[in-house]
């Protein structure tokens, strides 16, 4: 509990139920970018504050562009939209948090049967890299809103990113590159859709998007 | 040693109504107002004890008993808790479910006082009281919980003098965790402005207020002392996690924690200033929320 790894990861499991409770979607943004940044220290922290430079390298690219582009990506498709808050989830936000407590548990559990090649720098990254994924996942499922899943999406990569680098004692820089580019292409591109569908529709309702078929 | 133990529930009988006096100053000084008398609540608990009280023909024994037991409710309560460097008048193992649930026994009986009027407005704050209080106590229980789980002990006395400074160290999380939703409960509780705001008198924004609408007299005296002994006492159990000074110098300690007293009041104030009473279909997922930080401080330890 000392350490400043087990501070961050406190602080991803405290941001992610923020993000099951929160319907304004300013604040949502600002969150998943938080969260980004903070956890672009993960991999420094772990190394005892070594500074390689590929580390820092790594860091600052995560930091701009999760803390930077991202945001202003999304904040600005926000300032097109119509509305400024999901309305009505498909899942309220009372029960979004008491579904992330019992997902935490779940983390918690499932986490001390799993056994693990070699010791964890700290025993709470793997459960809340996992809770960081499943909540993603849950935001996007549960939310009608495109921004946001957009935003889902962003938390299961950081989720994603937590795991890797609690696992992973030398970073793939190349595959985690990939990762990063492959997600800065997807929010690009769903930024651009959810502009579009919101001057095609005036409305961003992936829930309503489903019958158009018909 | 019986003076010593004594000492915390007198100091509680007498120092508790000055905490809603600091609280309606801070009020006053950020509106800008001169504000009441610090000392104006023992002025009123003085007025209402000298009055009669009118009692309606549907009420039965039950409305007259409510506010008494309420009143000796909180003062068997603040037998169990420590203070500072004073030690609690009765200690034993599992206390803290006893201290917890003598809130719950003293709400019964405000609740079951106010259906007793027979008045549809009673029994709507008594419904809001309850459904608010079945989500703000999972919060208290689970956060004593913890605190319980973080030092070892299960008796508030043992509990509050092994929080120390080194325990911040090694688990500071879990204590903020902690504080951070007692501090909620104390909010949600003692109806303060997130919650209930105390000055109302509207149909649609109050909750405690609406319950003791048909008390007068001395049972709203008592009605009254017991919610700021309540609030004496819940406070004294954040500052019991936030405030580890045991330097076994009973004057240091018990003075160090009157003052950080006198800063909850003053906070409770700047909050009550600087926020707005929440919508009461949101005040569900605050509690919730404050449920939540507790489970997380368990689980984490």
């Amino acid at each position: 509990m000392n350490n400043t790894a087990d501070l961050i990861m406190i602080f991803l499991v405290l941001t992610n139920l923020m993000l099951l409770g929160l319907s304004r979607m300013g604040a949502c943004i600002r969150i998943v970018a938080l969260q980004g940044v903070v956890l672009s220290f993960l991999p420094l922290i772990l190394n005892q504050w070594n500074f390689e430079m590929h580390l820092v390298l790594f860091s600052i690219v995560i930091i701009s562009l999760k803390g930077g582009v991202f945001p202003w990506m999304l904040n600005r498709t926000l300032r097109e939209l119509s509305i400024q808050r999901e309305i009505e989830p498909f899942i309220g936000y009372g029960i979004s948090i008491i579904a992330g407590t019992i997902a935490f548990l779940t983390c918690m559990w499932l986490s001390h049967r799993l056994p693990f090649p070699q010791p964890l720098m700290s025993p709470l990254i793997v459960p809340v890299a996992f809770f960081t994924i499943m909540s993603g996942l849950f935001l996007i499922i549960s939310r009608k809103k495109a921004l946001t899943q957009v935003l889902g999406y962003l938390v299961l990569e950081n989720g994603i990113y937590a795991f890797g680098v609690a696992l992973v004692k030398q970073q793939p820089m190349l595959v985690e590159i990939g990762v990063l580019l492959d997600i800065f292409v997807a929010v690009f591109v769903m930024g651009i859709a959810i502009f579009h569908i919101n001057r095609e529709f005036d409305h961003i309702d992936t829930d309503q998007l489903s019958r158009l078929r018909s | 040693m019986i003076i010593l133990k004594l000492a915390n529930p007198v100091l509680a009988i007498v120092i508790a109504p000055f905490l809603l006096g600091v609280i309606n100053r801070t009020k006053a000084v950020f509106a800008g107002r001169r504000g009441q008398p610090l000392f104006q609540t023992y002025y009123d608990i003085f007025k209402l004890f000298r009055k009669g009280a009118v009692y309606s023909r549907t009420t039965s024994w039950i409305f007259r008993t409510g506010p008494l037991l309420g009143f000796a409710v909180t003062l068997t309560a603040s037998l169990l808790m420590p203070f500072g460097g004073l030690p609690a008048a009765i200690s034993f193992n599992g206390d803290l479910i006893l201290f917890i649930y003598l809130f719950g026994l003293m709400r019964f009986f405000t609740v079951i006082s106010a259906m007793d009027t027979g008045s549809s407005f009673e029994g709507m704050g008594a419904s809001r009281e309850v459904t608010f209080s079945a989500l703000s106590e999972p919060a208290l229980l689970i956060g004593l919980a913890a605190i319980a789980k973080c030092t070892g002990f299960i008796s508030l006395n043992q509990m509050f003098s092994t929080v120390v400074p080194g325990l911040w160290i090694s688990s500071g999380a879990v204590l903020i965790l902690t504080a951070f939703a007692l501090l909620i409960v104390f909010l949600a509780e003692n109806c303060r402005i997130p919650v209930d705001d105390p000055n109302t008198h509207l149909e649609l924004t109050m909750i405690h207020e609406v319950m003791v609408l048909d008390h007068s007299g001395p049972d709203f005296g008592f009605i009254l002392y017991s919610a700021v002994l309540k609030m004496w006492l819940l406070g004294q159990v954040i500052i019991g996690i936030t405030v580890p000074i045991h330097t076994h110098n009973i004057w240091i300690d018990t003075s160090s924690a009157m003052a950080a007293m006198l800063i909850l009041a003053v906070l409770v104030g700047i909050i009550e200033s600087s926020m707005a009473r929440l919508r009461l279909l949101h005040v569900p997922q605050l509690l919730i929320g404050a449920t939540t930080l507790s489970v997380l401080a368990l689980v984490l330890r």
